[in-house]
């Protein structure tokens, strides 16, 4: 197949699974088969087609149509984007397992439509990923913010409306008062908004002016979560666990920091930022997100708001990686999308998987399940200790990377950030996994017992169904997996520039 | 027409007016309902195709000029047609085309079967008004195209189901006449100075002469009178009613036409008459419509968020989006005059589309009322869907219409270097989130309530339009070169002709 | 300032000022509809003065008439005539009826009407 139309191919490919989703609407089994092997062959379709041809250095283009003058809708293919959609191809068949799992387990209404949206979410995601100019990869960030919604607010609860209203609120707000902006002024000045190695922008600004571009592009991306757009996130958390596992912790959120990092390697450019200093605040607004988010994580009792708090924390690595601008920092951050995926997911996938299997949501209700649930909290675990970044967990490279570029770049503050960072992130946690497996199980008094004897039947609280507890264990060996298999990784992205 | 030798296909331009004059004689004759709609239709999409070929032969072969009666122009009447104006005569034949396709339908829930062929010859009227003020070459017709089309749009209003329609109707017909009064008595002051009518002439004539008071009253009464037919804020307060009583497919047409042909008008006369030079860098008028278009940016929208009624919150909408198109005007750049021109393309299909939604809600559940809407998304699918698009249209969101004018207009503003102006822009367009979105909450998120009875699905006599609409909004926000391809050299045009 | 050569456009100022005033001020609908006839009888009349040459003559063409006044003028006003007797021959439609309808003509007791629907 021609590398082209497989680009082409690999951005449509979920919108024809979702379409035949719909149709497949009266017919549960068929239509979860339809999902899977739309995911399957997806994630078959970039790697053996786009894959091998990026890896030998190749850029494969694909120009759909020039929509204004210098402002067409193209793609096209370099070795960031390339790891951020197979990352999000591939996490894609973990979660459809998991969401047949999750979806039946906790018997959720339209389905359907909720796998519909989860499709269209994806194309949105490898289209930014191999987006080829700013408007191309704009385009496909609203469509990520607008086919995100409906399941964001799908339970349709006044809860789940409210969070809705901050979701869209937030990133259409962002996104057309800032990146709109950013995009048009780039384009006035550049003349193009295509990303370019080197930069598009040298010479062409004055320096308060690329700080202020800068700003708009990093703020309007409010996907990124850099504070103080950060609270849809935590807002997002009323979705399903499946949407908050791979689009609120891989998908969206990695759009956000994929659209920042690919901004200031492909249009300031790093030699740019370096020389004029234009990204210096940035430093410091990733690092205050790093530190705040992390602070009020550890004060959330509620699993998985803490693992949102703990997003925002982490994403800021990828900012900070970014803004760095020195080569490790890129590499460190560029990583970090990767390992930070894996991770994340695994503890989402966790924490559905107990809410599904013993019904609790809050960290402090999770003494002793960790010896009924034993996979799932093993899983968490290994998931945790990649988050912090100890080896031999995959997360330990990318932090190691982004300590390397902190001390490129002459930001020793910056190391100590990166250090409390990970700090935090023990903090906020290790207790869960403590909870699980040291602390006896709490006696429960009768009325509770009853109530659970109600939703589980003799026995209480055991493991998830089968389709809830592979998946994460699935990611936690792929996180073990990354740690030895970096290379391969560092390979891909040296070819960045 | 006395130079047979010629083929017919030369007097189309003529033909663009004749034909729907004397349809509508013969459906006030026809008296059957259906009959006169099948000749309505007819004409209309022969119009919107004549009109195709129009711009067409201006793209391929310049400015086409025929002359009435084979009177030589400046002292016979001529019909000019450029790439402006051909652009313009598409968008107002092209949406009545559609919107009288949809009115077989819908239009027997607001008006008696009995009138409806009175109704089509009134219609059918309008639009000769409006594509004769598009096309002609002469001031004092236009003069006389602006009265036959408003004339028959407060007819067309006063038609609506409840009786606030006729106050609504008096209203505009008071407004309305002022308007176009002042404008003939612009034009007799600028017949005054240059002695002609004629446009093209007019304008060679007032650059000899040169800036005096009588021009410059001349500027005013022509700027004022447009503007209310416009409905340029402060002026606009005949079009939230008018809009709103209106019988919804009148409504449908109106908010896409009759304002953007005053646009059109606004335009000429600044551009092509009193040039750039005098209208902007002596008189200034600039610093008069820029506050005005900003300021209508933002008090539309924040109305709209405040309206229970849909077809009246679109109708403040409506107020809103004339401010992005004066605001492209006033900028008096390329750039910014091509987002004024696109604009009024781009608009012209998302507010006839999102108006003839609320014909498809009103047909079937009978008001358009936000509590109305509740649960339609489950049971009017495809009209929502419609909405929904439409809507994101009106947000600028990429690959509708909506975005590419929005582009137009921030990059001109960012070209000339009006920092605040451009964040303006983007801000008050946020305000279309909220008003948009609001509607879209409660047609998916609230459930319809328990003795609401059955709701089917839209006639497909309505959904077809609807839909057509929709369509032309993804492909004119994808292929642009029809909109902003001709805007943009039209754009050139005129303000090439000004200095 | 006075200049008595610019008198008929002092009084063409003032009628349409008295017809602006009169649709501005009056209750009365049928009131409004006489104000704007009168504002555009003053535009019309604008017209008419404007192609007037003192001492011109209708324009013949033949011996004897040398100095002519300007047709063009003339002419166009018989269309706005014809537009301005539409117009009011519709409005005064559309106010019976708003006669009919709300039994008043009034425009304070129309909208006291219509806010009580509205309420």
């Amino acid at each position: 197949m021609n590398v082209s139309t497989a680009i082409g191919l690999a951005v449509i490919w979920p919108l024809f699974g979702g379409i035949l989703v719909l149709l497949l609407r009266k017919r549960p089994n068929l239509r979860e088969a339809a999902s899977l092997t739309t995911a399957a062959t997806q994630f078959i379709l970039i790697a053996t087609t786009i894959l091998p041809v990026v890896r030998s250095g190749g850029r494969p283009v694909l120009d759909i149509v020039e929509i204004l003058p210098g402002l067409s809708l193209s793609f096209e293919v370099e070795p960031l984007g390339m790891l951020f959609a197979l990352v999000a191809s591939g996490l894609w068949i973990v979660t459809t397992l998991y969401s047949i799992g999750y979806m039946r387990g906790h018997h959720e209404k339209n389905q359907t439509r909720f796998y519909f949206f989860f499709a269209l979410a994806i194309t949105g995601a490898v289209g930014v990923s191999f987006a080829g100019n700013v408007f191309t990869l704009f385009v496909f960030y609203e469509a990520i913010t607008l086919s995100t919604f409906p399941l964001v607010t799908h339970h349709g609860t006044e809860e789940a409306k409210k969070a809705g209203r901050m979701y869209l609120g937030i990133l259409i707000g962002t996104s057309i008062a800032f990146l709109f902006l950013a995009m048009v002024w780039t384009y006035v000045v550049a003349g193009t908004t295509d990303f370019r190695s080197g930069g598009i922008l040298a010479g062409k600004l004055s320096d308060g002016n690329l700080m202020l571009l800068l700003a708009l592009y990093a703020f309007g991306t409010g996907k990124a979560a850099l504070m103080p757009f950060h609270r849809w996130l935590p807002a997002a958390m009323v979705a399903p666990t499946p949407v908050s596992a791979l689009l609120h912790a891989v998908a969206v959120v990695k759009a956000g920091v994929f659209t920042i990092m690919k901004v200031s390697v492909y249009i300031f450019g790093p030699d740019l930022l370096t020389s004029t200093g234009a990204s210096t605040w940035l430093i410091w607004v990733a690092a205050a997100t790093i530190i705040i988010a992390g602070c009020i994580a550890i004060q959330k009792d509620n699993l998985k708001a803490r693992l949102a708090y703990s997003t925002i924390s982490q994403l800021s690595y990828i900012v900070l990686g970014a803004a760095l601008a020195t080569q490790w920092g890129i590499m460190g951050g560029s990583m970090h999308i990767v390992m930070h995926a894996f991770g994340k997911i695994t503890l989402f996938f966790c924490a559905g998987a107990i809410l599904v299997g013993a019904h609790k949501s809050e960290v402090s209700q999770m003494d002793g399940l960790g010896r009924k649930m034993p996979f799932t909290f093993l899983a968490f675990l290994i998931g945790s200790l990649s988050i912090i970044g100890l080896p031999p967990m995959g997360g330990s490279w990318s932090k190691w990377f982004l300590m390397l570029g902190a001390a490129d770049a002459g930001q020793l503050m910056m190391i100590g950030v990166l250090m409390v960072g990970s700090l935090l992130s023990i903090a906020y946690l290790m207790p869960v996994v403590a909870r699980g497996f040291f602390r006896p199980a709490p006696i429960e008094d009768s009325s509770h017992g009853e109530e659970e004897a109600h939703g589980e039947g003799e026995g209480g609280i055991r493991e998830a169904p089968f389709f809830c507890v592979l998946p994460p264990v699935l990611t936690a060996i792929g996180c073990i997996i990354l740690f030895f298999s970096a290379q391969g990784i560092y390979e891909l992205l040296s070819g960045i520039g | 027409m006395h130079d047979s030798g010629l083929s017919i296909s030369s007097h189309l331009p003529a033909f663009q007016i004749a034909v729907p004059l004397l349809s509508a004689v013969i459906c006030v004759l026809i008296r059957k309902a259906r009959a006169a709609w099948l000749l309505a239709t007819t004409v209309a999409w022969a119009a919107f195709a004549g009109a195709c070929v129009l711009l067409n032969r201006v793209i391929l072969h310049g400015t086409i000029s025929y002359e009435q009666g084979g009177w030589t122009p400046p002292w016979g009447i001529e019909l000019r047609i450029d790439l402006f104006n051909a652009l313009v005569l598409i968008i107002v034949t092209g949406i009545c085309a559609v919107v009288i396709s949809a009115s077989l339908t819908s239009l027997s829930m607001e008006v008696p079967e009995k009138k409806h062929n009175l109704f089509y010859a009134a219609f059918l009227l309008c639009m000769t008004g409006l594509a004769g003020m598009t096309i002609t070459g002469d001031v004092f017709n236009i003069f006389v195209f602006l009265e036959i089309s408003s004339l028959s749009s407060y007819a067309l209003i006063s038609q609506g189901a409840t009786r606030r329609a006729l106050t609504s109707s008096i209203q505009y017909l008071v407004m309305g006449t002022i308007g176009g009064t002042l404008l003939l008595l612009g034009i007799g002051m600028l017949y005054m100075v240059t002695g002609t009518l004629n446009i093209v002439d007019m304008a060679d004539q007032l650059a000899m002469v040169g800036p005096n008071r009588t021009v410059l009253v001349a500027l005013a009464c022509v700027t004022v009178g447009t503007s209310i037919k416009l409905a340029v804020f402060p002026l606009h307060i005949w079009l939230p009613n008018a809009y709103t009583y209106a019988p919804a497919i009148v409504t449908a047409f109106l908010a896409a036409t009759a304002t953007k042909v005053a646009f059109y008008v606004l335009a000429r006369f600044i551009f092509s008459i009193f040039g750039v030079e005098l209208a902007f860098e002596q008189l200034h008028l600039d610093r008069v419509l820029m506050p005005l278009a900003i300021v209508a940016m933002f008090a539309g929208s924040i109305v709209a968020i405040y309206q229970t009624d849909i077809k009246r919150m679109l109708a403040y909408s409506s107020v809103a989006q004339i401010g992005y198109m004066l605001l492209g005007l006033s900028m008096a750049s390329v750039t910014g005059l091509t987002g004024g021109i696109v604009h009024l393309f781009n608009h012209a299909l998302m507010k006839s589309g999102l108006f003839l939604v609320m014909a498809c809600v009103l047909y079937r559940v009978g008001s358009t009322h936000i509590d109305a809407m509740r649960g339609l998304g489950k049971r009017m699918p495809f009209t929502m869907a419609a909405f929904v698009i439409a809507g994101l249209s009106m947000i600028g969101v990429p690959l509708t219409v909506g975005f590419v004018s929005k582009w137009y207009l921030v990059s001109a503003a960012m070209e000339s270097g009006q920092w605040p102006v451009a964040v303006l822009i983007l801000l008050s367009s946020l305000l279309a989130v909220v008003y948009i979105w609001r509607v879209v909450e409660v047609a998916y998120f609230q459930e319809a309530p328990e003795d609401a009875p059955e709701v089917k699905k839209a006639p497909i006599g309505l959904l077809v339009p609807v839909w057509t609409l929709v369509f032309a909004i993804i492909f004119f926000g994808i292929f642009t070169s029809l909109s902003a391809g001709v805007a943009g050299d039209a754009a050139r045009m005129l303000l090439g002709a000004g200095s | 300032m006075f200049d008595p050569g610019l008198l008929n456009y002092w009084i063409i100022m003032i009628l349409m000022m008295t017809g602006l005033y009169t649709v501005i001020a009056k209750g009365n609908l049928i009131k409004k509809i006489i104000g704007l006839g009168i504002f555009q009888v003053s535009v019309i009349m604008f017209f008419v003065s404007m192609g007037k040459v003192r001492g011109g003559t209708a324009p013949i063409a033949g011996e004897g008439f040398e100095v002519f006044s300007n047709p063009v003028p003339h002419v166009l006003m018989l269309t706005a005539i014809v537009v301005a007797v539409a117009t009011l021959a519709f409005a005064l439609a559309l106010v019976v009826r708003i006669k009919e309808e709300y039994d008043t003509i009034e425009e304070d007791e129309i909208r006291e009407l219509e806010a009580g629907e509205e309420g």
